[in-house]
Parts: structure tokens; sequence; C-alpha cells
């Protein structure tokens, strides 16, 4: 931050600003500062723009208004106490975040999780992503003016938010991911209602594409806009829709298949022009295919046990632990001392809604990692804003930045 | 579950680059990890993304970990602390992905105490921010880095948090803001962070809660 040339004068005397009036228009520079508490930047963030006119020449972002100090704590905490913080990471999409951590503890464990809960697994990802892209593509719009789109997608996420709340208690930050397992079955009635949303997005997001795709504003405002090519995208490591946008056809759910993915059938959309628009045109892609994802799941949820047949990991059941000394014991150590897990490392990176999430994990045994390395895609996508945003006038900024969906709980971490 | 890695690729690497290849561990869960020495890294990097047949062009992640943190760490408020054994301090961790065989592979750099390690900003862009990150936390300096400060805290502060020697509740108060000053927008004295947490002016309320919080021994966790 230090060499950025600001272009700005000195604060001046008031009877000055008469004579120097004619100086305002031959220096046209300004430093134009964006957040950190700003309602366009969606979290705790700071863009600092030298403006020529309108123009953005130079750009300084500046990151960890929300740092925590996650790693830190994940080297501290048992395995089983970190599933909570997770949640805290991208909170648009807890449950990817969560399904990401216990698939990587269970791989260094050797844990094989029972068909259910993976077909489980994979829906909660599924519908992860379309919250999440719900959530960018909504406000994206809403940041440009485009009120109704942003009320209309908002009333599915709600829908969505209830869904997840029958299913683990809570709306936002789930924690419904267990190491080896799950916190509960799918409620009574769970699939049939799970149906009926799917078709209200379905339903939703038909209109909303025919009342935004091809409005003229939206394409203007949106195309041209943050352009970025593909060997500048992978030069960033950029993952997820914005790398698929600038036409690079990688999608780990294909092309590393984890979960049930391999026995699920869609399409992966890519766009060639690595704009704004073309982002939210592969959004809005995905998410049709997520529900086509989930119409597939709802047919083929098996039947059978939650959980892995493996007794380090297993979580008495409450029955057990109210009724016998034992199991009160096994309870309480559980929980207060954790488990063991072999030493090894581990590096288990999934298709986010936003792009490769994954965990390293290096454990040296102990119920504690030793090292636990959040890879969260927003670190990636925020980087090269400053480049994309050069050149364009300052109302795109907030363009770009919404069409990166940057979430500050994972890019500060 | 992943793919099993190739075994052949592994021969090939170990052939190819028998000279900049310290060891090959492989791991029983994950793709093999090679140590590679810290004055071949580069010329190992950027061999490897563009070689017929491996392409690991991606780079996926940089990130590092205390590998052997001092003898001397204080009891409380730290993880599990198990030293690897060697004279180095750190590891470098290269995560890096091919775009066109669609596998992976871990790529570690041993560095000590008062070691720098090349930067890899030539090779990929996206490395800046994530070198300024190790350096943040871990305190390793990237040898020709074109902005080597700080990214997530405060440029005045003081030690490496992520360091297995840095307590896990230590305060660090600031006034004011460095990126506003460094922007000459505002002005304010330069404060030394460790004089003002150790020196509590009790009459001032949150003297009075930073003098409190000291006092407390550790986590309970």
């Amino acid at each position: 931050m230090s060499n950025i040339n600001t272009g700005l004068q000195p604060p001046r005397k008031t009877d000055q600003f008469e004579e120097d009036d004619k100086d305002i228009f031959e220096n046209s520079q300004m430093l134009i500062n964006i957040g950190p508490q700003h309602p366009a930047t969606h979290g705790t963030l700071r863009i600092a723009c030298r403006l020529n006119g309108e123009v953005v020449e130079e750009s300084k972002s500046e990151i960890g208004y929300l740092h925590r100090g996650m790693e830190k704590l994940g080297e501290v905490k048992t395995y089983h106490k970190f599933i909570p913080y997770t949640d805290r990471l991208n909170y648009c999409s807890a449950l990817q975040n969560n399904v990401a951590y216990v698939t990587t503890v269970e791989k260094l464990m050797g844990i094989e999780i029972p068909p259910r809960n993976v077909y489980i697994r994979t829906m909660i990802c599924e519908m992860a992503r379309i919250i999440d892209h719900i959530i960018c593509v909504g406000i994206n719009a809403f940041d440009l003016g485009a009120m109704t789109y942003f009320l209309l997608g908002f009333h599915q996420r709600e829908e969505a938010y209830t869904l997840i709340e029958s299913l683990c208690g809570s709306r936002l930050t789930t924690s419904y991911t267990r190491i080896g397992g799950l916190s509960g079955d799918l409620p009574e009635n769970f699939l049939p209602r799970m149906k009926k949303w799917l078709d209200g997005v379905e339903k939703t997001f038909k209109e909303l594409d025919k009342l935004l795709t091809n409005n003229r504003i939206w394409v203007d405002r949106t195309k041209g806009v943050g352009t970025f090519t593909a060997e500048q995208a992978l030069a960033y490591s950029m993952t997820g829709p914005c790398l698929r946008a600038s036409n690079v056809n990688i999608d780990l759910r294909r092309d590393r298949p984890y979960l049930a993915y391999k026995d699920l059938e869609f399409d992966v959309p890519v766009a060639k022009g690595g704009d704004v628009y073309d982002r939210y045109l592969v959004r809005l892609a995905e998410i049709f295919e997520s529900v086509r994802i989930l119409r597939q799941i709802v047919e083929k949820m098996p039947k059978g046990p939650i959980w892995a047949d493996d007794k380090r990991v297993r979580i008495p059941d409450k029955e057990r632990v109210y009724n016998s000394m034992e199991s009160l014991i096994h309870h309480f150590k559980f929980f207060m001392e954790g488990f063991d897990v072999p030493a090894g490392e581990a590096y288990c990176p999934m298709e986010g809604p936003n792009g490769e999430m994954g965990f390293y994990i290096i454990s040296r045994g102990g119920p504690k990692a030793y090292r636990l390395r959040i890879r969260a895609p927003s670190f990636f996508m925020f980087q090269p804003v400053d480049e994309m945003i050069k050149g364009e006038n300052i109302a795109d900024v907030i363009a770009v930045i919404g069409s990166v969906n940057i979430i500050a709980g994972e890019l500060d971490r | 579950m992943n793919l099993q890695f190739p075994k052949e690729k592994i021969d090939r690497i170990k052939a190819r680059y028998g000279d900049a290849i310290e060891e090959v561990v492989i791991e029983k869960v994950d793709v093999p990890v090679f140590y590679i020495r810290k004055d071949k890294i580069v010329d190992f990097l950027s061999s490897i993304r563009i070689e017929d047949g491996m392409e690991y062009d991606f780079l996926a992640d940089l990130t590092a970990y205390d590998d052997n943190p001092p003898a001397s760490i204080p009891e409380y408020g730290l993880g599990n602390v198990v030293r690897s054994g060697g004279s180095h301090r750190f590891c470098v961790v290269y995560q890096l992905f091919s775009l066109k065989f669609l596998d992976r592979i871990r790529i570690k750099v041993r560095v000590k105490e008062d070691e720098e390690c090349p930067s890899m900003v030539p090779l990929w862009k996206g490395a800046n921010w994530l070198e300024r990150e190790v350096y943040d936390l871990y305190g390793i300096r990237f040898t020709g880095h074109p902005n080597m400060t700080r990214i997530m805290l405060d440029q005045r502060w003081v030690g490496y948090p992520q360091r297995k020697d840095y307590p896990i509740k230590k305060y660090q108060r600031f006034e004011g803001s460095s990126t506003l000053e460094s922007l000459g927008l505002e002005e304010h004295p330069r404060h030394n962070p460790l004089e003002e947490v150790n020196s509590v002016s009790a009459a001032s309320p949150l003297g009075q809660r930073t003098a409190d919080r000291s006092n407390l021994k550790g986590p309970r966790t």
C-alpha cells in the first residue's frame, strides 16, 4: 500500500479554494476508497482506486479485516471441535465446507462411509451450490439495480434454508456432518419437500432467465466488463465458475469424481468471454444442472445406515448414554479427549460453489491436527480483481466484485 | 475418494530429476510427496510445468508449516508439538495440478529459520499473495518477490502467529490505520506495540481490559 501514487493534494485552506478551482479540472485524478464497510463489498475488504475521470487507473486491494486465525485454531482444537469453525468460512455454502473437512479427516483415517451417507452428502453439496449461486447472481444483479431478481431469487434461498433447518436444526451455520457420519438422518417427508423446492427453483429461475439474460440494461452493464482470458485466469489459479467462464473446461466433480458424482449425469457449462456476463451465465446454467443432479439423487437415494462401521469415530447413541455408565464414560472421553488420527497428510479438494475448496491436514498422531491449511477459493479470486478492474469505469468495479463472489469469511479465514 | 497416482510417473520423475530430489515419500492415502533441494526448486518447477507427460501447470496451493519448532517453547496455548527432526525449521508446500492429465503432485522445500526461499511469482502470478501470506504468518521471506509485506495482519505486527512458539492468545493493539497513514490521509504517531501491551495504564478502561487478559494463563482448550 505504501507505494501507491494517490495523486492527492494536501488539504487546502478555505480561502485558497477559489483560486485553485481550475486545478480541480486540470488534475482530475482522485482517490476513491471502497470498503472496508460498504454495502457493495459484501464483507469487510477494501479496494483503494486511483481514478482518472471515471476510469480506474490503478487500484490496491487490502484484506485481513476478518482474519480470525482459523488455521491456528485448527492446531489447538480436536478434529471434532473444528467442524463448527468450517461453517464460518464460506457462510453461504456451509454444508459444502462441512463435507470437505470431514472427508479429509476420513481419508486420513481410512474410513469408508456407507452409500446413504454418500448420497446425502452429495445432496447437501448441491443444495449449497444452488444457495451460493442464488446469492452471487442475485446480489450481483441487485448491485446493478435489478431488485426484482434479488427478491425472487432470495425467496427460493429462504425455502432452501427451511429445508436445511429441518435437516440439522439451524439455517446458516449448519455443522451437519460428523467424522464418519452425520448429525442425523434425513427427517420424515424430506425428499418430497425437496422435490417441491426443486420445482420452485426451476420455475423461478426460468422466469428470472427471461427477465434478465436478454435485458438490454443488464447486458450493456456486464458484457465486456472485467474480461479475463484463460491464460490470465490460470496464472492466478482461479477455479470454479469464474475459470469456466474464461473457457477452461475443468470441473473436479466430473474430472476427479468424488462422493456419488460418478453415478450422476450432469453437464459442465463453459462460456468463452470471461466477462461479468459470462460468469452470470455459467452460474445460472449451474443452478439448472444442480437441480438436475438433485432430481437424480432424490430418485436414487439408497436406504441403510448413515454411520460408518468404525468404533473410533462412532458417536454413542443418546439413548445408551443416558442409560448406561460405560456409554456415558465413552461419550465423555470421546468429546473431551477426541480420537487419534494416524500420522500422515491428506489434501482432499472438492468442487465448491466458488471453486476448488479443500483442507490440507498434516497429522502426527494424536487428537489434534499438526497443520490445518484451508485452501479457500475466494482468496484466489480476489487477487486478480486489481487486474480485472484496471481501465474499467468506477461503477463497473461493483459489478466485477459481485461477479467473482468474494466471501470475506473464507478470504481472510 | 481420489484415484491412485500412477507409479510409473513417480519413477520417471525420480530418473529425470534425481539430482534435485532429496527424498520421496509415498503417502498411504494421498499423492506422493517430493522433497526438492532449495537451490533447485525454481528449475524443477519451471521444468515440470512444461515437460511432456507431466505438465503440472496449475498451482493449486502454496503454503508452509512449522516442521521443527524450537525446543524451548512455552507450555500452554499450543497445538501438539512433534518435531520431525533435521536441521531445517519450515517446509514450504506446493500443491500442483495437471490440467491435461488431471492428477496432483505435492512438492516440499525445507527451509531453515534464517533462510529465504525463491519466489514463484515469475512462474505463477497467483503466488504473490500466497507467498505474502506465508511471510505474514510464518516469517519465511521469498527472494525476488515484488512486494514482501504482511497481508492479513497489521504492518506493525510483531512476530509470526502461525509458528508453534507463538502463543494462541497474545494481544497486540494498534491505534489508527497503517493503510490510511501510508496513503497520507491521516497521521498517527508510530507506536511500539510491545511496549503498549506491556505498559498498561490502569486508568483507561481499554487498558484495564488488556491488563486483565494478559494475566490469564493460557486457554482452557
